[in-house]
């Protein structure tokens, strides 16, 4: 029950962050939306693991946790090469 | 890139996923994982280090050289169908052993574990091969 509560907030927050991902006026802002989606996609994993009663898929979320640490870093190198020309 | 957060994360970070990516790898057979996937994660670890310290650092930290490791994995996953061949069944059949270790216990090692290996090492290779190269600019 709370399971269910908790991914139905967690679908609202990742519908929050689309819309600033289609609106954001500035590339640093969507690069945030983006980062903090995978957040709550980490945080959805594990309450779906947390429902069907298996931890197999949280190996995928901790990867997804490490991974996405560097498509940040890569789009801040891209956005700081770009301020520079 | 010149940061000192993400240098001093980087370095923390790629021990860590290699260590996803071999995980990744041993429990491929049976749960989510495999040899593809580790090799992706093995090859953005690499990346990560590329992003904080250069082109030149991450190639230093890899070791061996790129082309030879894809080679070796591609050497690595036909090798691994041999067996198969000489017992006069199809190519790449699979064959298991129970080998105990001392410490684990018994540990299910077979071809398709070898030919995953192989995989491996070639998607790390061509991944960072590629990835590098798009990032030289």
């Amino acid at each position: 029950m709370i399971a269910e509560a908790a991914l139905i907030l967690i679908a609202l927050s990742v519908a929050v962050c689309v819309i600033r991902l289609a609106i954001g006026p500035t590339l640093p802002d969507r690069v945030v939306a983006l980062d903090l989606a995978v957040t709550l996609c980490v945080g959805a994993i594990a309450l779906l693991c947390l429902k069907a009663g298996r931890p197999t898929m949280l190996v995928v979320g901790i990867v997804l946790a490490l991974i996405m640490f560097l498509g940040t870093a890569a789009f801040a190198q891209y956005i700081e090469r770009r301020a520079r020309r | 890139m010149n940061s000192l957060v993400l240098r001093t994360a980087a370095r923390f970070l790629l021990p860590l996923l290699l260590v996803f990516s071999v995980v990744l790898l041993l429990q491929g057979h049976n749960e989510p994982g495999g040899g593809f996937v580790g090799g992706l994660v093995s090859a953005s670890a690499f990346t990560l280090y590329a992003v904080a310290f250069g082109r030149d650092a991450a190639l230093r930290a890899v070791g061996i050289n790129l082309q030879v490791l894809a080679g070796l994995g591609v050497t690595i996953a036909i090798l691994s169908g041999v067996p198969a061949l000489v017992l006069s069944e199809p190519f790449l059949t699979g064959h298991w052993a129970t080998v105990p270790i001392p410490g684990i216990g018994d540990v299910k090692i077979g071809t398709p574990l070898l030919f995953d290996i192989g995989v491996y090492c070639t998607v790390w290779g061509v991944a960072l091969i590629m990835v590098l190269n798009l990032a030289e600019e």
